[in-house]
């Protein structure tokens, strides 16, 4: 790959030491880093009195743990962000390149190591361009404009007639001394300041241009990509024999034969974590085949029927927090009432490749070479479950199959330090099997909303009463009991109490208060903290839930006020960048002039601003219905996002798109199952999802564009906007709203009758 | 339904029969048009009536044979390739052009009765009237009631792709004179209720004989071999009389179960022209499916001794772990390395793969439905749950395949090898190639 | 044994049992096929052999004697990509990018068969193969777009055998 490849070659290429040597004096700042947030929502925690830093510069207020100049010229930018698939690698790039005033192609990215980059936390809930594109923009900027003072300095000229262009500061006599004549070791190891001189948006050459991502031509060729590719010396396969269901207890094992298999190197086994190692991979496939045959379990029946999901849930203990209240105002009578209760089953996050994790203890130190969403808390919790120094464990991001959340890669990066810790020296791959990935992976809650809200005489929302009940959504590392092989192993770390994720970001309820302009309201969060499967974040949390829930709600009001659906949420909606979301939806889709729903064909709408605090999604789409089976074939999709400044226009899109699509797929098919013991979807036959037969005709997404405002995240917008427009849509095309999901053909068939 | 060769035999059968049924012909080959109708109002008709007609629809497959590929239901134009060309299914929907929107009733039941359209024409018997013949004039019906309450849908017919001289369709009323013989199902006093009504919707509505039953030369079914194993759609249909060669004797509530969830745990899942049969089954009365398989087993007889010792032989096997490789035995090497792999995981059917000792594929009379499903295995498609299996088309030698079923055959059946199974292999290879 | 690989003969240590996926893998250090399932049921393991798609998690090498194995590697390299890997690129047809190689491999088998197929064919087609990530509207593009520059002269040409 060219320079701009941030890909893992040359990644790995960058090593600590080089960077040491560098310029930039990184260690230092590395010691004086603040505690960095472990929160689900990666934010940065300030500390009091200092002032606060654009995005995680908060977390790390030195430059030079940002942007690096070397003497030759070469910029690197370094991000504790990840790439997962969804383009972030490219976004960044754009925005120092942009700042920085360097061409794209002279810039590499370092992304979440813990040697080497700042604690941004975890990946997730679309905050890396939020917190580490802010960050960088501004580290750009303020090292742009250092190197602009510098070369003032040195050709005695005042800094505001120089200007940088193409890792060059120029002045206006054509004079002109590059970044690399500049930089010295501390130019740029000085504490970042809170107000940066950021280019005007009119003046942007990369950003806000769709740049093609620098990790696909590797990704189409078969590059070394994946940590899945990686090979090191002396490399050992490892599979693990994991129990056949939560909390089974390994009764006995006989180990004699699959010892003497062919390539077999060891058998791993402590307290319930048993695992064989051996020197080619399939031969511990076929070692963790007859070591499974060779491995009694005792089991006990501990989880919910799943025919009764929601009942049992409701029955559980809750904690409530009331997250929103607006007591009445000037009340109007209510004259009409509706209410409503949905449900979600658990979603599997289901990666296309199941999780793998390479280690490797050498001189009492160990190196994970993870797909983690963040590799500090998994540094954390591998070091606690090891009883290793944090400083000993080094955890380096290396990209994976899409996450989309916690699945389980953290518990392959666990699974793969235990057991290198045993078999020292070599590197140890773990490769999870997909059976393991379904039967263990932290699946996204279940689910239930109940709403009620009455509508005065002329047809608005005069009451609104939500309540959502859930478990938590970040089950994440730090703690070693968050691990699997921690739970297994004889000292067995128990998993971290669960707790709710503050507002205003939320778990369960993430999302569960409207954006809509309510006289009266309250919204509850009923937190259950028992948790009878293993849950943890999926995409978008609790928002797929509750903006599926409020968007239908809404629906369901628009319908019992004689109002049109798009109509009636822009009655109830004042943000202006709201407004404008729905609307250009709502027109580029033809709304208005879309045909009557009915005899199985159907238009729907759904919207929400992310978190009520990042990008504005609004989807309207149309689909027929099968009537005799109950089939849904998604016609066309019409999206509109406002993200702020847009960095690159084709990854949003791309982003968008990727998850209406995943949306539609849970929102359609997707159902995790489950006996009174054991998980029972354990692979695509038993837990499917969207196939290419289904997929829409046509995907529209537009940009509305806001030069200059602040980046807003979207990764996670479009899963619940998506999910509500297609139940609007079904009820508009049979006459039958269907409350519980997924919205699969058997139940359409039922609700349509014969 | 075995279009294909049904039809090449019964054009064999016509020419050959058309001397004798010349004097005939005439008399048989006319009926009249039946007038035109309004098409009925959904109001027209009792709920309950057509919620009958739904269970009855079921049972008799019409949405199976109606519905094209990628077509709208009950809107026909299904391909169903023959030697001597193409017949296409016709549109069912109650739109007045395309469909059936205006028969009347008496214009529908004389087509279930008769096998002949509103405009009188004979309908080729790939439509089974020979069974639905025997229906109750109320089950008639509850299906007109359910057939003329569905969505119009307007797709005009394909026209069929026939040549001379089955393309003249007055030529059926000499097929329908020597083997077609109208009437209603009547009852068999010396059995029970439950009894006649199984065999009243299996022989029926549910032409279970069009597919078990085999045909003879002029593809009418062989009334003496009842139930003795058929064909359809190149696929064999096992027998389902005393012949059954199923490896644990089937009783009925393995039957019943069976036919309800389509697979059973001692018999396995399904498969081809049988899927769709059992996925209709799902929206039939409980009670019926009672019946048809109460019905079928009372036909099946009681199982030899020694089936009954095989069976509970195969209840308390153990199964083997996966052996190692054996380079000498290609065929125990390719079932170590790409079949144990699922089908000695344990995991329960209907996901998991059959313990393949219980395979009817393995120890039935025929190998071709083993093959279709080792060459083309069960491709993944749609959203629901269902049994994944990988093909081997494009790897499987003709040796290779050969050596796979002898080891099958002879392992998990104990049985010698089938007659000819170089010619079924050779066969089924070609089929593949022209997929 | 002897494997042909993207038109290169390989002699191999690994057991006649091995899938052919771990021997491309490991023995041949080849990243593109992906170990998804293992159990034939993703597509992320898609090869060609003999110009058909085959799941390479499935097949023992014992079964490819003599057949010829093209994987993505053999499509074109990242300096010299092949008409399929252009399309993908120039569609930005990837999110993370895991079932993409799989998702090729299956449409240069159809295209290779049928230049001209339709958009139904390469549904159809790609039916077996899954993606996670929700780009299937991207790959339908890039797919089209790549049985477009087959056809074109100047980048029909076959950059395959690279390596
Ligand atoms: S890995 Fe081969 S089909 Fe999934
Ligand atoms: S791009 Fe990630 S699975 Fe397809």
């Amino acid at each position: 790959m060219t320079a701009v490849g941030a890909d893992t070659s040359v990644r790995r290429s960058v090593s600590r030491r080089a960077v040491l040597q560098g310029t930039g004096a990184l260690i230092v700042t590395f010691t004086i880093f603040p505690v960095a947030s472990s929160q689900e929502t990666g934010g940065a925690k300030t500390s009091a009195g200092a002032p606060k830093l654009p995005g995680s510069l908060t977390n790390a207020p030195f430059l030079d743990a940002w942007i690096r100049i070397d003497a030759d010229g070469s910029a690197t930018a370094f991000t504790g962000k990840a790439e997962l698939g969804q383009g972030i690698k490219t976004a960044l790039l754009q925005v120092t390149a942009e700042e920085l005033e360097v061409p794209l192609n002279h810039l590499t990215l370092i992304t979440a190591d813990t040697a080497l980059t700042a604690d941004e936390g975890y990946t997730a809930g679309s905050h890396s361009t939020q917190d580490s594109g802010t960050a960088l923009r501004n580290a750009a900027a303020q090292a742009r404009e250092i190197l602009i003072g510098e070369a003032a300095r040195r050709m005695n000229l005042p800094a505001d007639q120089l200007k940088a262009a193409n890792g060059t500061v120029i002045a206006p006599n054509g004079a002109r001394l590059s970044y690399a004549d500049l930089v010295s070791p501390t130019l740029l190891h000085v504490q970042a300041q809170p107000n940066s001189k950021l280019k005007d948006p009119d003046s942007f050459r990369i950003m806000n241009r769709s740049q093609p991502r620098v990790d696909i031509p590797g990704k189409v060729t078969g590059g070394s990509v994946y940590v899945q590719d990686m090979r090191l010396p002396g490399m050992l396969h490892a599979r693990v024999v994991r129990p056949p269901s939560y909390g089974a207890q390994l009764a006995t094992v006989d180990t004699g034969a699959v010892e003497r298999m062919p390539g077999v190197v060891r058998i791993v086994r402590d307290g319930n974590f048993l695992a064989v190692v051996a020197e080619r991979e399939y031969q511990a496939i076929k070692a963790m085949r007859s070591l499974a045959v060779a491995t009694q379990w005792r089991e006990r029946p501990a989880l919910p029927k799943q025919a009764d999901l929601a009942a049992t849930l409701l029955s559980l203990p809750v904690e409530d927090f009331t997250i929103f209240e607006k007591p009445v105002s000037t009340s109007t009578a209510a004259a009409t009432a509706v209410e409503a209760t949905y449900t979600r089953p658990y979603l599997a996050h289901a990666s296309v490749g199941p999780s793998c994790a390479i280690a490797q203890l050498q001189d009492g130190s160990l190196t994970v070479w993870t797909h983690t969403q963040g590799v500090y808390p998994d540094r954390q919790a591998i070091a606690a479950m090891l009883g290793l120094a944090p400083e000993k464990v080094h955890c380096i991001h290396v990209e994976g199959s899409g996450c989309y959340g916690h699945n389980g890669a953290d518990d392959a990066a666990g699974d793969a330090a235990l057991i290198a810790s045993q078999v020292p020296g070599h590197p140890i791959r773990v490769q999870w099997m997909r059976e393991q990935e379904f039967a263990w992976e932290p699946f996204g809650p279940a689910m239930i909303t109940k709403a009620h809200a009455s509508l005065d005489s002329s047809g608005r929302i005069a009451d609104w009463d939500y309540g959502v009940w859930s478990n938590t959504h970040s089950t994440r590392p730090g703690p070693a009991g968050s691990l699997l092989a921690g739970q297994h192993m004889a000292r067995a770390f128990p998993p971290p109490p669960p707790k709710p994720l503050p507002q205003p970001e939320g778990g369960g309820d993430r999302n569960a208060i409207p954006l809509y302009e309510l006289p009266r309201a309250k919204v509850v969060h009923h937190f259950i903290p028992s948790m009878p499967i293993r849950v943890s974040a999926l995409r978008s949390l609790g928002a797929h839930m509750n903006v599926f829930s409020i968007e239908s709600f809404m629906d369901e009001l628009a319908l019992a006020a004689h109002s049109d659906p798009v109509a009636f949420r822009l009655e109830h909606l004042n943000d202006p960048r709201a407004r404008a979301v729905v609307t250009t939806a709502a027109d580029r889709f033809g709304w208005a002039a879309r045909q009557k729903g009915g005899n199985g064909r159907g238009c729907g709408f759904g919207f929400a601003r992310y978190k009520n605090l990042a990008a504005y999604c609004a989807i309207a789409l149309e689909l027929e219905v099968e009537r005799e089976t109950g089939r849904v074939r998604v016609q066309r999709i019409v999206a509109a996002v406002d993200t702020g400044q847009v960095v690159n226009p084709d990854g949003i899109r791309n982003q968008i798109e990727g998850g209406i699509l995943q949306s539609i797929s849970w929102t359609l098919y997707e159902s995790v199952s489950f006996d009174e013991t054991r998980i029972l979807c354990v692979d695509w036959s038993t837990y499917p999802i969207l196939r290419f037969d289904s997929v829409p005709n046509r995907v529209d997404v537009d940009l509305v564009d806001r030069p200059g405002q602040p980046f807003l995240g979207c990764g996670e917008a479009s899963q619940g906007p998506a999910s509500a427009a297609l139940a609007n849509a079904i009820a508009d095309a049979i006459g039958k709203r269907l409350r519980e999901l997924p919205l699969t053909a058997a139940r359409i068939k039922a609700a349509v009758g014969i | 339904m075995s279009f294909a060769s049904r039809f090449a035999r019964i054009t064999v059968g016509v020419i050959v029969t058309l001397a004798v049924v010349s004097a005939l012909f005439f008399a048989f080959a006319w009926h009249s048009s039946i007038d035109p109708v309004e098409p009925p109002t959904a109001s027209a008709f009792d709920h309950a009536v057509v919620l009958r007609g739904a269970q009855l629809a079921a049972l008799g497959e019409c949405v199976t044979c109606h519905t094209a590929a990628d077509g709208r239901v009950f809107a026909g134009g299904r391909a169903i390739p023959t030697p001597f060309g193409t017949i296409y299914s016709t549109n069912i929907t109650p739109d007045p052009l395309t469909g059936i929107g205006q028969w009347s009733l008496a214009a529908f039941e004389r087509a279930m009765r008769a096998g002949v359209d509103r405009k009188g024409r004979d309908l080729y018997p790939a439509f089974p009237y020979d069974h639905f013949t025997l229906l109750r004039d109320e089950d008639v019906k509850s299906l007109y009631a359910y057939l003329m309450t569905r969505q119009p849908v307007r797709v005009p017919a394909h026209p069929n792709e026939l040549d001379f001289p089955l393309n003249f369709r007055p030529l059926l009323a000499g097929w329908k004179l020597l083997f077609f013989r109208q009437g209603r199902y009547r009852q068999d006093r010396s059995h029970d209720e439950t009894w006649n009504r199984g065999a009243y919707l299996a022989e029926g509505l549910a032409h279970c004989g069009a597919c078990h039953t085999p045909r003879n030369l002029l593809g009418a079914e062989k009334k003496d071999q009842h139930f003795g194993g058929g064909e359809s759609e190149n696929w064999h249909a096992y027998a389902i009389n005393s012949a059954s060669q199923s490896p644990v004797p089937w009783e009925a509530n393995t039957l019943q179960f069976y036919l309800r969830n389509g697979w059973h745990a001692l018999h396995g899942v399904a498969r081809g022209p049988m899927t769709p049969v059992v996925e209709n089954m799902a929206g039939v009365p409980e009670t019926d499916v009672q019946a048809m398989a109460a019905y079928v087993i009372s036909l099946m007889g009681q199982p030899t001794p020694e089936r009954v010792r095989h069976a509970e032989g195969l209840a308390t096997r153990k199964v083997a772990p996966p052996v190692a490789a054996q380079p000498d035995n290609v065929g125990a090497t390719l079932y170590t390395a790409a079949c144990a792999v699922c089908h000695e995981s344990g995991r329960p059917l209907p996901f998991g793969g059959i313990d393949l000792a219980l395979s009817i594929g393995v120890s039935g009379e025929d190998p071709t439905n083993l093959l279709h499903v080792v060459l083309e295995g069960l491709p993944a498609a749609g959203e629901a749950p269902m049994p994944i299996m990988p093909g081997f088309a494009h790897t499987l030698s003709d040796p290779q395949l050969l050596a796979l079923l002898t080891y099958l055959r002879s392992r998990f059946a104990a049985k010698p090898l089938w007659s000819d199974t170089e010619t079924a292999i050779r066969h089924a290879q070609e089929a593949e190639r022209r997929r | 044994m002897e494997l042909k690989v993207n038109g290169r003969i390989h002699s191999v240590a690994a057991a006649p049992d091995t899938p052919l996926l771990y021997v491309l893998r490991e023995d041949l250090q080849l990243n593109a096929a992906k170990y998804g399932c293992g159990l034939g049921q993703c597509g992320a393991c898609t090869v060609m052999v003999d110009g058909e798609a085959v799941l390479s998690c499935v097949v023992p090498i014992l079964l490819l004697q003599g057949k010829e194995i093209m994987t993505v590697e053999g499509l074109g390299s990242i300096d010299k990509p092949g008409p399929m890997q252009r399309a993908f690129i120039e569609e930005q047809a990837a999110q993370c990018g895991y079932c993409i190689p799989g998702m090729m491999m299956r449409a240069q088998a159809l295209l290779q068969k049928n230049p001209q197929t339709s958009d139904a064919e390469i549904r159809r087609q790609l039916e077996q193969n899954l993606c996670r990530c929700g780009t299937h509207m991207r790959i339908l593009r890039a797919v089209r777009r790549a049985a477009q520059l087959m056809q074109t002269p100047e980048t029909a040409v076959d950059t395959g055998r690279s390596t």
